[in-house]
């Protein structure tokens, strides 16, 4: 993990000299630059770097000047999760992407269910509501939208899965046995029962795909001898915003920075006080000339549990603040794309959007 | 295009087929006698995530005095987005700007985070070996 905020062994003098000055000089560029975290409440909430709002300040927008500014460091990313820092960026653009990963990156998802046989106790439209929620792993890229007025789906639109179960005693059971396990067979429906039936070319088209449920192993039905499932499900392209069954993070979310800031030295007790206070790992305990003193370790693992405010001795020697251009974004997929698809996808998306728009102006008799 | 208005079709959906209708995603509304310094643009099946990403970048232009939007009601998906510019500049230009300025920043931003990805991932490899 890239560690920023750490600051080389300075002498502690200097160290203490810095947060003073920090603390003191607070005003324009703390109101511009942190969200303050205070006990009764959270200050300089909002963006207020427009232009005219602070003299001496040059606001407008400048392109240069954000690409100078802007990094992007992936911390961690595996299958199905992505931990990333945004730095440089203001909270609307970074929300947008948020918002756009949830709702509005399309995937593939059941849509349709045509129930040819349904003896099972789950009722045909509770079984439907539970086919849709199933992650399908198809790369919607590849596919259109389909047009609400085509009543048959094509293979340029819709992918088609049966579902066809039935259950039966186990012949070869024990007598005594009780465990439905051994007692029956197929009585428990899983995803992995789905079945892909091509459409027109598909089977040549999506030859390697490998077109199936993102998980063999989720449960969709209990059945008992006799009792059977015959359904074939069409899977269309959506988005989110339409129905949550489309979107494809489990969560997507971002955090800012955490900035604590000690104002005087903390020794002795005091400085195992205050590490209590915070996360595991936030507070370090450093020896110096056999006194303890405490140390801004790491202020990224805090989770701002606001436990400092509850000691009156310690909560005015503590500035706890956000860096307001630090996002700490965190996406997890449900696995059918991985995460740096997604959000490269939802980037697209928002470029999408403007182009829009951009269109619209240019094709219109607006100007 | 849809025959039945009575149809609730999926927002995306619905939103494909109006613009196939030829229903326009933007229309400009002004009041009477007003210059078009002062424009209030309708932007259809939009929300909070254009709203509040370009009400940002056009916020950051100086020839703008004020930009805002607001959602009209929640069963509606489109937004009233208004911008009033000062020294009598369309306030089409700013509109324009500010998403060609949206454009550029996704823009930068989808290279550095590619960039970003694959050097982590570079990185991992390198450790593996």
């Amino acid at each position: 993990m890239r560690l920023r905020r750490e600051e080389p062994d300075c002498g502690r003098v200097t160290c203490w000299g810095r947060a003073r000055k920090m603390a003191a000089r607070g005003g324009v560029e703390e109101m511009r630059s942190r969200v303050i975290l205070g006990e009764f409440g959270v200050r300089n909430v909002h963006t207020t770097d427009f232009p005219g709002n602070y003299p001496g300040y040059d606001d407008a927008w400048d392109q240069a000047k954000f690409e100078q500014n802007f990094r992007v460091d992936v911390i961690h990313m595996d299958e199905n999760t992505l931990e990333f820092d945004m730095v440089g960026i203001d909270a609307a653009i970074a929300n947008a992407f948020r918002r756009i990963l949830l709702a509005e990156v399309p995937t593939i998802a059941v849509e349709k269910v045509f129930v040819y046989n349904n003896t099972s106790i789950v009722q045909d439209e509770i079984l439907a509501h539970r086919l849709g929620l199933i992650p399908i792993r198809a790369d919607p890229r590849l596919f259109e939208y389909k047009n609400q007025d085509d009543e048959e789906g094509t293979e340029i639109d819709t992918l088609q899965f049966q579902l066809k179960i039935k259950c039966k005693q186990n012949p070869r059971a024990a007598k005594d046995s009780s465990d439905p396990n051994e007692l029956y067979i197929n009585h428990k429906v899983y995803s992995k029962h789905m079945t892909w039936v091509p459409l027109g070319n598909q089977a040549d088209l999506f030859a390697d795909a490998d077109l199936r449920p993102v998980h063999d192993d989720i449960l969709i039905a209990q059945l008992r001898p006799g009792q059977e499932i015959d359904v074939l499900m069409h899977c269309v392209k959506g988005i989110g915003k339409d129905h949550a069954k489309f979107s494809p993070v489990a969560t997507a979310s971002y955090r800012l920075l955490p900035e604590i800031t000690l104002l005087q030295p903390i020794e002795g007790e005091a400085a195992e006080t205050l590490k209590k206070c915070f996360s595991p790992g936030v507070i370090e305990i450093q020896n110096i000339k056999g006194k303890k003193v405490a140390k801004v370790a790491n202020a990224r693992m805090d989770t701002f549990s606001r436990e400092i405010f509850r000691h009156d001795d310690l909560k005015n020697l503590v500035r706890l603040a956000r860096v307001r251009d630090h996002y700490i974004f965190s996406v997890e997929s449900t696995g059918i794309l991985p995460p740096d698809v997604l959000m490269s996808e939802a980037i697209k998306v928002l470029i999408g959007k403007c182009r829009r728009f951009l269109d619209e102006l240019d094709s219109n008799h607006m100007d | 295009p849809s025959q039945n208005p009575q149809q609730s079709p999926a927002p995306r959906q619905a939103a494909m087929a109006e613009e196939a209708q030829g229903k326009p995603a933007l229309e400009l509304v002004q009041a009477d006698g007003a210059d078009g310094s002062c424009v209030t643009f309708v932007l259809h099946n939009e929300d909070h995530t254009l709203g509040n990403s370009l009400r940002y970048m056009i916020m950051k232009n100086s020839e703008v005095e004020f930009c805002g939007y607001s959602i009209t009601h929640p069963s509606e998906s489109k937004i009233n987005f208004r911008i009033q510019t000062r020294g009598g500049l369309p306030a089409v230009e700013p509109f324009r700007k500010g998403l060609t300025e949206l454009v550029d920043v996704c823009q930068h931003v989808l290279s550095k985070f590619e960039a970003g990805i694959k050097e982590y991932k570079a990185q991992k490899e390198a450790e593996m070996e």
